[in-house]
């Protein structure tokens, strides 16, 4: 199973990412509401489609033809598609808004007074620092800290989560949201948010695109594009005394139909939809993204900082080996293990009894049926937990302690059991030693498990070129273990909230990027010194809102697949800016020899796809270059699909299909649809 | 000798010198750009200026520095040849009339040299060798300049400053254009070449006629005419003047000289930004560029397509006997894809495609190899916009050479890739559009198009040559020209500085595995696509009414 399988549960809080062709047709209504010229002024590329369909509707009325008309629908319905594009998009965001503005209910909240009177107010009324009480039933009125007492609180609401979560005062954990519900006791809130700016607000401004403010990587390929749409507009507009010196006319129509199919309009219709649905891509991951600029940044992010619990290693040590002492056969030792194992509820004892019926064969042994046992509970003193039964006193613990209770029975602790204690510790991984009575049994090996597929994970953002630094509280020498077997390129022991913001710096002055999550308030320096900050949803608000993004599942490893939408959304723009201009080459072969064979008749050599009329060719080109933003909906939309490689690879990859395809297609696209259309009465 | 086989040859030594030359001057460039030492002359220069040769300037001082300087120098230059009667040596010349001397004085300021005069019926000595010639040292040396404050933002970090225009611009011409210019006007003096000060002298001809033939500085003027890219002819002919270039051997120096410069540029870029790899595949970018339209050139002339070429046997109209159709056509190449606009044979009577193809070369925006200085800084934003989009396809927000291209480098690189364009297109879409730009045209149909084509993109790219047949002495086109090379030259001058200085203030990202490498031949091919590509989408409307209507009828 690999990581990205492990970590992207289905959640029905968010609408999946597939893309619904229903929805090209529900958002009509929209796009056309969208053609409002003061709307489309924000889009140069498409706005100048907008002032061309005008002109030739008024140029069509004036001498109305076949031609003419065909021209001015399919020129409006360019517009009205790019416009389809990112209606869409928005359509898609709205929907998810709309399930959370349903949790967004007309709260009322009990505010505190100074006198500890309560009153009751609407959670509209709230303002920041208000104090308010919440006990079971009660639904949080806004965003704030827990400054008294402890709750079990359902955030399913905005993490789909359906599992309560422990908010106590003080710590890390003391961060409430608005619109969540207390499940059971009753908390003190202090208010951090002013209503209409609590977190919820702001993700149902994100997922609607209210807030969306053009990204610098989007600003940047704005002005390129349009600089192209002036060059081609100059073009079209020096044509009109050149072909009138040659000896032929061009009409308005001609010359707006040439004028759209030159100018960038296939990744100017695509460009804003392809920002909402990334966007987007990140919501359906339950991450929000505070900004299009982090997203952007993910995607050049050079150095991740990642924590090893729960990123790099499984949550908590496992038991993966049992080494009996001398003279002592292994299944005495497990079964010894297992006993002193079955009260130990930490993630640790449960691991060595599943060890010892995985490995070794020992069913486990319900308490009840071991009658006249008695349970020794773990404790920091003795830092041993065990059991007395049948006159066996089974003991299992830390070695130090393990050896001071068999020296104070009587016993032993032979070289070997001490060696292997010894090794194990060098090799990062923890002993236990089980002993009864006087006799040591054997060694059990607690280490920290590496996920499974996370090493290739790391080969593979290597191979991007991103290098992976594990973050621990780990000594050294455990570190060093952990970060050779799960391949990371460097780690940083006992760590400390400085440590960390130095490293960040370190590498920033180098000229990288950083990326990193966290979650504690000493988490939040570092957060926002990091390029790309995810906040775990669990974290406190501190945390929260020095990051720019919140991981809503606090699932530490989904910083690859950040960096991996960052890429993607990327990768998308470039890949559609290159389809587009180069589908013009097939353009030119189907307009210029139409527009001049009449004065120049070897012009007709150009004539490559050999269109059947000069009309039929311009209305082809018009009708191919529409179209051809519908069917790239989808596309922008999910995103050109991204396999984590080098540069030069996705460069070759990427260059071969939307930069020759993009050549290539037209010619295909033109012609098939001139056959079609030369059989239309009037144009063949 | 076969003619063919002579061509060859003449292309292989020409390869061979190039590549001999490539290092040592490149390298020899860059150590000059870099040197702290001042010499003794230098200095004196900067204390008669007035000029501090420790200030570091900032873009918009530099840019100012480079604007201000070429000012004064075409207000020197147009009063030089306006009072050239008033000079010794001016051979009885009267002053140039106010539009001619605007149109020259601009001409030769921007690095153009658009001739709308007859070099030896206008100009008298001091005019060219006091104005045309040194013009033709600092109009050269001010590309450089400009190319090097470009280098040096991605050389640089985290800084304001772009190096000292002055300084730059006298250890350019001093210590670079100036030694090469004198070297190679003697092998051009011992190739033949004529360098006095004897004015006219009549001759008898064979045939019984008198004949004028006029002398003059010419060795000295035809060096820098060739290495500084300019192209501004002693004669009317230019070098296919005897007197200018009068052997196939001179003409294959000349060929030599032209090229010199702008392919070493890309060896002294890749020592400025300490890697020669990207200054590699930069010259390959232009290597391949201009390999493919010189092959397609000579290819056109020595085929000699259309009946009457074919029953003449050759298209030799408007070519010496003595350079032959395929070294006449890689000349062609050469002036055209180097701004620099030396002929050596008659460009109006090359074939369709020939003629089609000079074109192509001027409005690929003067990058393969371009104009001395320009053509780096040419090259070097064209391969901004390949990264640009390049770059998004793997993922990444742009960078080249770890300088990041977002909006405000954007900006400036678009506003550069408009500027020649537009400042053609508008130009050639007026001419088309008036009976004043329209009566100078000489052949008429596809042919006569193109004559206005070739004008218009030879001067807003700062090329210089000419398609003969238009009248360009009339006061449309001696004003339209000069603001087409102004702003030609100094648009995209202003907006390369201020990039220049929008780069130098970042810092440097690391290189990594997911860094675009922009060294490799898929770069190389990126690049010259994203070239061809944009000019193609520009100019295929006029290049199919002119060059392509003639080519097939």
């Amino acid at each position: 199973m690999t990581l990205a399988q492990t970590h992207a549960p289905a959640r029905p809080r968010i609408g999946s990412g597939a893309f619904e062709p229903k929805a090209l047709v529900t958002s009509l209504p929209d796009a056309m509401r969208k053609l409002d010229p003061r709307v489309m002024w924000r889009n140069p590329v498409m706005f100048v489609v907008l002032i061309g369909s005008a002109l030739t509707t008024a140029a069509a009325i004036v001498e109305p033809s076949v031609f003419a008309w065909s021209v001015t629908v399919w020129l409006w319905l360019t517009a009205v598609f790019a416009n389809l594009a990112e209606a869409v998009a928005e359509g898609r965001g709205r929907a998810q808004a709309a399930t959370l503005r349903a949790t967004r209910r007309d709260t009322m909240a009990r505010l505190l007074g100074g006198d500890g009177a309560e009153a009751v107010v609407p959670a509209t009324d709230l303002t920041v620092g208000d104090l308010v009480v919440c006990e079971a039933g009660d639904v949080i009125p806004g965003d704030g800290d827990v400054i008294e007492g402890v709750a079990s609180v359902d955030e399913s609401a905005i993490t789909g989560e359906s599992a309560p979560v422990i908010r106590e005062s003080g710590g890390d954990r003391s961060a409430v949201t608005g619109g969540t519900k207390v499940l059971s006791d009753r908390i003190v809130v202090q208010v951090t948010a002013a209503p209409g700016h609590t977190f919820i607000d702001r993700m149902i401004a994100l997922v609607e695109g209210a807030s969306r403010q053009k990204t610098p990587n989007e600003v940047a390929l704005n002005i390129l594009l349009a600089s192209l749409t002036i060059v081609f507009l100059l073009v079209v507009m020096t044509l009109s005394p050149l072909a009138a010196y040659s000896g032929t006319t061009t009409s308005v129509i001609v010359l707006v139909a040439l004028l759209v199919c030159l100018i960038p309009t296939t990744i100017g219709a695509l460009l804003s939809a392809i920002g909402i649905a990334g966007m987007d891509r990140l919501v359906q991951r339950n991450v929000l993204a505070m900004s299009g600029r982090a997203v952007e940044a993910a995607g050049d992010v050079s150095t991740l900082l990642l924590d090893k619990t729960g990123t790099i290693t499984l949550g908590n040590r496992q038991a993966v080996e049992l080494l009996p002492a001398p003279g002592v056969g292994i299944e005495e030792v497990a079964d010894a293990a297992q006993l002193s194992s079955l009260a130990d509820e930490t993630p640790e004892g449960r691991s060595i009894v599943v060890l010892c019926k995985e490995r070794h064969g020992l069913r486990a042994r319900e308490e009840g049926v071991l009658r006249d046992a008695a349970w020794v509970p773990f404790t920091a003193q003795t830092r041993m937990s065990g059991v007395d039964v049948d006159g066996r006193t089974v003991r299992k613990g830390a070695a130090g302690a393990v050896f001071a209770y068999v020296a104070a029975a009587g016993g032993q602790t032979p070289p070997a059991v001490a060696a292997a204690v010894d090794a194990i510790s060098a090799a990062g991984g923890t002993p236990l030693v089980v002993a009864d009575g006087p006799r040591i049994l054997g060694v059990i090996h607690l280490k920290d498990v590496v996920k499974e597929g996370i090493r290739e994970r790391f080969d593979e953002l290597r191979r991007m070129g991103i290098r992976t630094v594990m973050i621990t509280g780990d000594n050294p020498m455990t570190a060093r273990a952990i970060a050779e077997e799960a391949g990371v390129d460097d780690f940083l022991a006992e760590a400390t909230p400085e440590d960390k913001m130095a490293l960040i710096k370190r590498e920033q002055e180098g000229g990288r990027l950083v990326a990193m999550t966290g979650d504690g308030t000493n988490d939040a320096p570092a957060l926002a010194q990091a390029d790309v900050g995810v906040a775990m949803n669990t974290g406190t608000s501190a945390a929260k809102e020095a990051g720019n993004m919140v991981d809503l599942d606090s699932n530490p490893t989904k910083l690859i697949d950040i960096v991996e939408i960052g890429k993607q959304l990327l990768i998308t723009r470039g890949s559609l800016t290159t389809f587009s201009v180069a589908n013009d080459i097939a353009k030119y072969f189907a307009i210029i020899p139409a527009l001049f064979v009449v004065a120049y008749p070897g012009l007709d050599t150009l004539n490559v796809m050999r269109l059947s009329s000069p009309n039929s060719a311009i209305l082809s080109a018009v009708i191919f270059n529409a179209l051809v933003i519908v069917a790239l909906i989808p596309l922008a939309l999910r995103g050109v699909r991204y396999r984590p490689a080098s540069a030069s690879r996705l460069l070759s990859r990427n260059l071969l299909v939307y930069g020759l395809g993009g050549v290539l297609v037209p010619f295909a696209g033109i012609k098939l649809i001139d056959l079609v259309v030369s059989q239309i009465p009037g144009m063949g | 000798m076969d003619s063919t086989l002579a061509a060859v040859l003449s292309v292989v030594v020409l390869l061979g010198a190039l590549a001999l030359a490539y290092r040592p001057l490149g390298d020899y460039m860059a150590r000059v750009l870099e040197s702290p030492r001042h010499g003794r002359v230098e200095r004196m220069v900067y204390r008669v200026v007035g000029v501090d040769p420790a200030a570091d300037q900032r873009w918009s001082v530099y840019l100012r520095s480079v604007l201000a300087f070429s000012a004064v120098s075409i207000v020197a230059l147009f009063a030089l040849l306006r009072l050239q009667a008033y000079l010794p040596y001016s051979l009885g010349h009267e002053g140039m009339p106010p539009w001619q001397a605007l149109n020259t004085a601009v001409s030769f300021v921007t690095n153009t040299n658009w001739q709308s005069y007859s070099g030896e019926a206008a100009l008298g000595y001091t005019a060219q060798a006091a104005g045309l010639a040194v013009q033709n040292f600092l109009s050269a040396a001010v590309g450089i300049a400009v190319a090097v404050a470009l280098v040096r933002g991605f050389a640089r970090t985290h800084t304001d400053r772009l190096g000292n225009f002055w300084v730059d611009l006298v250890r350019i011409t001093l210590r670079i254009l100036l030694p090469l210019a004198f070297v190679f006007a003697i092998v051009l003096l011992v190739g033949g070449v004529v360098q006095n000060l004897a004015g006219d002298t009549t001759i008898t001809t064979l045939a019984g006629g008198p004949q004028t033939l006029t002398g003059g500085p010419v060795a000295s003027q035809e060096a820098i005419k060739e290495l500084g890219t300019n192209g501004g002819g002693f004669y009317n002919a230019n070098s296919a003047h005897p007197f200018e270039n009068p052997t196939a051997l001179t003409n294959l120096l000349e060929i030599f000289l032209i090229l010199l410069i702008p392919v070493s540029l890309t060896r002294t870029f890749g020592r400025l930004v300490g890697d020669l790899r990207q200054g590699y595949a930069l010259l390959a970018v232009m290597a391949s560029l201009w390999g493919t339209i010189t092959a397609l050139m000579v290819w056109a002339e020595v085929s000699h397509a259309g009946p009457a070429l074919q029953l003449a046997g050759a298209a030799m109209e408007g070519k010496e006997v003595r350079f032959g159709v395929p070294m006449s056509a890689v000349f062609a190449s050469a002036t055209t894809g180097t701004s620099t606009g030396a002929v050596d044979s008659m460009h109006s009577s090359y074939t369709a495609y020939g003629g089609g193809l000079a074109i192509v070369n001027m409005v690929l925006g003067e990058v393969a190899p371009g104009g001395v200085g320009a053509g780096l800084y040419g090259i070097l934003i064209a391969s901004i916009v390949a990264v640009f989009i390049a770059g998004l396809m793997v993922g990444r927000t742009p960078e080249y050479l770890g300088k990041k291209i977002g909006a405000r480098e954007m900006k400036l690189v678009s506003l550069y890739v408009l500027a020649t364009p537009a400042v053609l297109l508008i130009g050639l879409g007026i001419a088309m559009a008036t009976e004043a730009g329209r009566s100078s045209i000489l052949n008429p149909g596809p042919h006569g198009l193109s004559e206005v084509l070739y004008a218009f993109a030879s001067a807003a790219n700062n090329n210089g040559s000419a398609f003969a047949g238009l009248n360009a002495n009339t006061d449309f086109y001696n004003i339209g020209l000069a603001i087409a090379m102004l702003l030609g030259r100094f648009l995209p001058i202003c907006f390369v500085v201020a990039l220049a200085g929008s780069i130098a203030a970042q810092g440097r990202a690391p290189a990594t595995e997911g860094t675009l490498p922009t060294h490799r031949p898929l770069f190389v091919v990126l690049v010259a696509g994203v070239i061809l590509v944009v000019a193609g989408l520009t100019f295929v409307p006029a290049l199919a009414l002119g060059p392509i209507a003639e080519a097939l009828p």
